[in-house]
């Protein structure tokens, strides 16, 4: 019988799987090595990690094919890499490698300040930030097939991440208590389709799989995300940023697993040697900050 | 009856609600003592390498062994892996079923499908039985089912995705992601 490839269920069917788990930021297969090891259950491969962009600056692109290939050669889970928003040939071309979900993303430098990519029109499945409901609901309608919120990536301040979702869970909340005859003037007021809104309401959260992303620097941070109602968590700078990387993948890939459990996170938070150092956002000034981007 | 469902990483909540529909109480499983009382446990779909990683850490491989020598236990994609005596690479598996898999067999998820399949063993719960549609998401194949393991489906070029041996279920497809319960409900019919 027929196979069909490409359909929206498998796209949203990976990120299902990928619930309760970790995806890591890595840069060089060895880094990927660690990662898996850790537990991770998806790498990001990229070339510097959200916090180099950020010390560095500079047009930040799509990383080189040739060390996308070899990350997915190091390992045997799923390899996530980023293309810039509205940058729909990097995301032909990563298709073409054969990578296994896309990350359309503010970290890299916009390509398009008005669009994003069409992504219904790709086999290959893409996941994209958003800071609120309206704009978690303009991805999925451009066909994206997991959310995960902004955050201020590279920063170890997971102040962001929490007023996303908190944005996300707070506006869900509201929606459902609304009368029918409301619903529409709430789709109008948040820019989100309105076949999404309702789709939303009925469901009680987004209709595909939210991670948390952005600032998640300790297994504390991880584990009050998944606290908040997050489907799982993504580290970039946190990990390989820090003292320990390996001990600290590790710690934070249990610590989404009983992030109900403050005995047990209480134990395995215990000597993970440093953290990464960190900025604080409210330091950063205003046109150094990345969250905003996405339209 | 109360099922529980292996709540380490991956798919859980998919398997309950499916459970819940059927109207069977099911709970999550992250830490041996979850296992008590238990009739029958589903191992869902997610990364193998960590939610293998995360039962070593949790003293779980030596429960799960035990509680599958006296009860029913069925396991989708990464749950058929973990359930299998050999994956042909090293990393850490219960060894409870004669089958052989190999992961990733289809491709990266560029690869990943949906199709119909004909499984007449599901006869026993639903007397017209038409095809399952099944979804298979970065899934192993099934390479060999030996001893007492027997096919339950395989796709049309012979490759094998569904074995039963015993009380003992293994899918390289996730039925909890398609709107048809009848494999959960064949799986009840085992645990009871």
């Amino acid at each position: 019988m027929d196979q069909e490839k490409g359909t929206f269920k498998v796209k949203k069917g990976l990120a299902q799987m990928l619930k309760g788990g970790v995806i890591m930021d890595v840069v060089t297969p060895e880094h990927a090595r660690i990662a898996e090891d850790a537990g991770a259950v998806a790498v990001m491969a990229l070339e510097r990690v959200p916090a180099d962009i950020r010390a560095q600056g500079g047009v930040a692109r799509m990383s080189d094919p040739e060390l996308i290939l070899k990350i997915m050669d190091a390992v045997t889970i799923p390899v996530m890499a980023k293309v810039r928003i509205g940058h729909f040939v990097e995301a032909q071309i990563l298709e073409a490698l054969g990578v296994d979900y896309i990350d359309e993303s503010e970290v890299l430098t916009p390509a398009d300040e008005e669009h994003h990519i069409y992504k219904h029109n790709f086999t290959v499945p893409f996941v994209c930030g958003a800071r609120n409901l309206g704009e978690a609901l303009r991805r999925i309608g451009e066909g994206a097939a997991m959310i995960r919120t902004k955050g201020e990536a590279g920063t170890g301040d997971v102040v962001e991440a929490v007023r996303h979702a908190r944005a996300v869970m707070g506006e869900i909340r509201r929606l459902q208590n609304l009368p029918d005859e409301e619903v529409m003037a709430f789709a109008k007021q948040i820019g989100a389709p309105y076949e999404l809104v309702l789709e939303t309401r009925q469901l009680g959260r987004l209709p595909v799989v939210n991670f948390a992303a952005g600032g998640i620097a300790t297994p504390a941070d991880a584990a009050l995300m998944m606290q908040l109602g997050m489907d799982g968590v993504f580290v970039g700078s946190g990990i390989f940023k820090s003292g320990d990387p390996a001990r600290r993948a590790a710690a934070i890939v249990k610590a989404v697993t009983h992030y109900n459990e403050p005995k047990i996170l209480a134990e395995i938070s215990r000597n993970l040697g440093e953290p990464m150092v960190g900025r604080q956002i409210s330091a950063i000034p205003e046109h150094e900050l990345i969250a905003g981007r996405g339209w | 009856m109360k099922i529980g469902v292996l709540a380490l990483q991956g798919a859980f909540i998919e398997h309950q609600t499916v459970l819940e529909k059927l109207g069977v109480e099911s709970v999550q499983v992250r830490l041996p003592e979850h296992l008590d009382g238990l009739d029958g446990l589903i191992i869902p779909g997610g990364e193998s390498t960590t939610i293998s990683k995360l039962a070593i850490a949790f003293g779980l491989m030596q429960p799960l062994r035990e509680f599958a020598g006296e009860h029913a236990v069925w396991g989708t994609c990464a749950g058929a892996i973990f359930l299998s005596r050999e994956v042909g690479r090293d990393q850490p598996v219960l060894g409870l079923m004669d089958i052989t898999v190999r992961r990733n067999a289809f491709g990266r998820q560029v690869d990943s499908f949906e199709t119909l399949l004909d499984v007449p063993a599901l006869a026993r719960v639903d007397a017209i039985n038409p095809p399952f549609p099944a979804v298979f998401i970065r899934a192993p194949l099934i390479e060999k089912a030996n001893g007492s393991a027997e096919v339950l489906a395989a796709l049309p070029d012979g490759g094998i995705v569904a074995v039963q041996q015993g009380r003992w279920l293994a899918t390289s497809f996730h039925p909890e992601l398609s709107d048809d319960d009848r494999f959960h409900r064949y799986f009840l019919e085992l645990a009871r």
